[in-house]
């Protein structure tokens, strides 16, 4: 996943972003981090296709893309589930758009139900679950479609601290498991340094990339306590907090 | 449940005492004699059933009910499918969408004799009266439930690989339904007044000509009891289809 000068000037006049060039590591998990406004949830809907750079481009695998495809799904910060459909049919549809049989895409369906942990919940609607659920039903609908790339826009900012922790966890054993290449965008430094093998630092708007921060925190078999210790972790939180500093005020 | 269940019993409760006072107040306004065209709820009450068994009511509503229906019909075809193009077409909106404004905020009850005057004096009027009155607030509830259709639910359709049919079918279509009906409740009701100033405008038939007739040669409880058999359909009417949106779609899982 290349991104090579991309710019973005909306037809307000709004220069979101500008000279956006990085490669993305396939099957690591890299977070987009950077000030409010700074143009992240605009980069990340380039690359999910969803709207047009006006400069530069996006390549997967080499190949040039201009519109969304099947090897990238997206999880939206607002969980955009419908909401008259149950959960079954809510991770079910990707699938569904994709015409993939009913029989069998619920049955896939059902199987990401189970690991995203709502199993039991298949006929509840969306309305019936909390913030962290609906999210888990989000994450399912994005797994069920098998997508090498998985484009998350603060998947847990509408989601209380105690079940964001619990849900970063589980978000991080189902992608290790999986090699996913995955680009999130966060507003917590903590998050993103507990979650990422890189961080992109973006600059205040025009967003451009302004360093880049690879934690390295060994993840090993250590418990999420040890880890929120682990001298790399605090390392990496201060190092984004030093760059992120020159944006405030 | 229980407690929903004595909450609903104690409405049913208040509805009927209200009902009651106001016929209690109808009663002795007409024992009275405030004036002489204004009967006691009594002789209202026992005119409607005269009326009712002798099959003058059911005639008057056997014509009554063709140009509601017919008018409601189209308008639920058309109106609707007019509203939906609206929504979906930035070239139809542009066209159409300030005259729809001006229809619907317009006294349209003012258009029907204009419409007797072009198409004369038959079904065919009262059925265009029906549709003059009804077909802007369902024309333009198809058209809002359209365009209010959530933004970031078109861009998850279109992120998973939905065409624009998929788009259109499988999220603004469901999103705009509740809507839409809520639109055909309302314009119903404007249906009933529609078909109601045709049959007293146009040429006196079905309930409008009971009315009509009565008035005339003064039997008072016998127009009070057509005018009274009215309202109480429509209203009947309208109550149901709202019980039945709200069957349909619940509110929380309209979204928005
Ligand atoms: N559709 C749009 N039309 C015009 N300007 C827009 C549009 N969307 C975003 N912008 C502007 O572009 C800039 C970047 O917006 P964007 O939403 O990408 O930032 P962000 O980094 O995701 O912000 P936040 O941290 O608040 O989520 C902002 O100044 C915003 O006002
Ligand atoms: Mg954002």
């Amino acid at each position: 996943m290349e991104l090579t000068g991309i710019g973005k000037t909306y037809a307000t006049g709004v220069e979101a972003l500008r000279d956006v060039t990085h490669a993305f590591p396939a099957g690591k998990l890299s977070t987009l981090l950077g000030p409010s406004g700074c143009g992240k949830t605009t980069l990340l809907k380039i690359i999910g296709g969803l709207i047009p750079a006006t400069a530069g481009e996006v390549r997967v695998k080499g190949k040039r893309v201009d519109g969304p495809g099947a090897e990238r799904a997206f999880v939206f910060q607002d969980f955009a589930l419908l909401p008259w459909a149950t959960v079954l049919r809510n991770v079910a549809f990707g699938l569904e758009l994709r015409g993939v049989p009913g029989e069998e895409r619920l049955e896939i369906a059902r199987k990401f139900i189970g690991e995203v942990g709502l199993a039991g919940f298949e006929a509840s609607y969306p309305h019936q679950l909390s913030g962290g659920m609906r999210q888990r039903v989000g994450l399912a609908r994005a797994l069920a479609v098998d997508a090498d790339i998985i484009l998350m826009d603060e998947p847990f900012s509408s989601v209380d601290e105690q079940t964001r922790r619990k849900f970063q966890e589980d978000l991080l054993d189902l992608l290790r498991h999986r090699r996913k290449t995955v680009i999130f965008v966060t507003h917590s430094i903590e998050e993103a340094a507990y979650l990422s093998d890189q961080i992109v630092l973006l600059s205040a708007r025009p967003g451009t990339v302004s360093q880049i921060i690879q934690p390295n925190v060994n993840r090993g078999s250590k418990s999420p306590d040890e880890i929120r210790r682990d001298k790399n972790y605090l390392d990496a939180v201060d190092d984004i907090w030093h760059v992120l500093k020159r944006y405030l005020g | 449940m229980a407690n929903s269940r004595r909450a609903g019993g104690d409405r049913v409760f208040w509805l009927l005492l209200s009902f009651a006072c106001a016929f209690a107040l109808w009663e002795a306004a007409g024992r009275f004699r405030l004036s002489a065209a204004f009967p006691p709820f009594s002789d209202t009450v026992m005119a409607f059933l005269r009326m009712a068994a002798d099959g003058s009511l059911a005639k008057a509503y056997l014509s009554t009910s063709q140009p509601l229906i017919i008018g409601f019909a189209i308008c639920g075809v058309v109106g609707v499918g007019f509203g939906v193009w609206m929504g979906l077409s930035r070239t139809v909106e542009w066209l159409s969408v300030p005259v729809f404004v001006i229809l619907q905020a317009a006294p349209m009850a003012a258009v029907v004799p204009l419409v007797t005057y072009i198409y004369g004096i038959g079904l065919t009027s009262k059925v265009l009266a029906v549709v003059v009155l009804a077909a802007p607030v369902i024309v333009m509830n198809s058209y809002k439930g359209i365009r209010n259709t959530n933004s970031s639910l078109i861009q998850m359709c279109r992120a998973f690989l939905g065409t624009r049919t998929q788009v259109v079918v499988k999220i603004i279509l469901p999103h705009a339904a509740a809507m839409i009906f809520a639109g055909l409740r309302l314009g119903l009701a404007m249906g009933f007044i529609g078909v109601v100033i045709a049959e007293l405008l146009i040429t006196p038939t079905g309930i409008g000509d009971l009315i009509t007739y009565h008035s005339s040669v003064a039997d008072f409880p016998e127009m009070f009891a057509a005018v009274g058999s009215i309202i109480l359909i429509a209203a009947v009417t309208i109550h149901a289809l709202e019980r039945l949106e709200r069957r349909l779609f619940p509110p929380e899982s309209r979204g928005s």
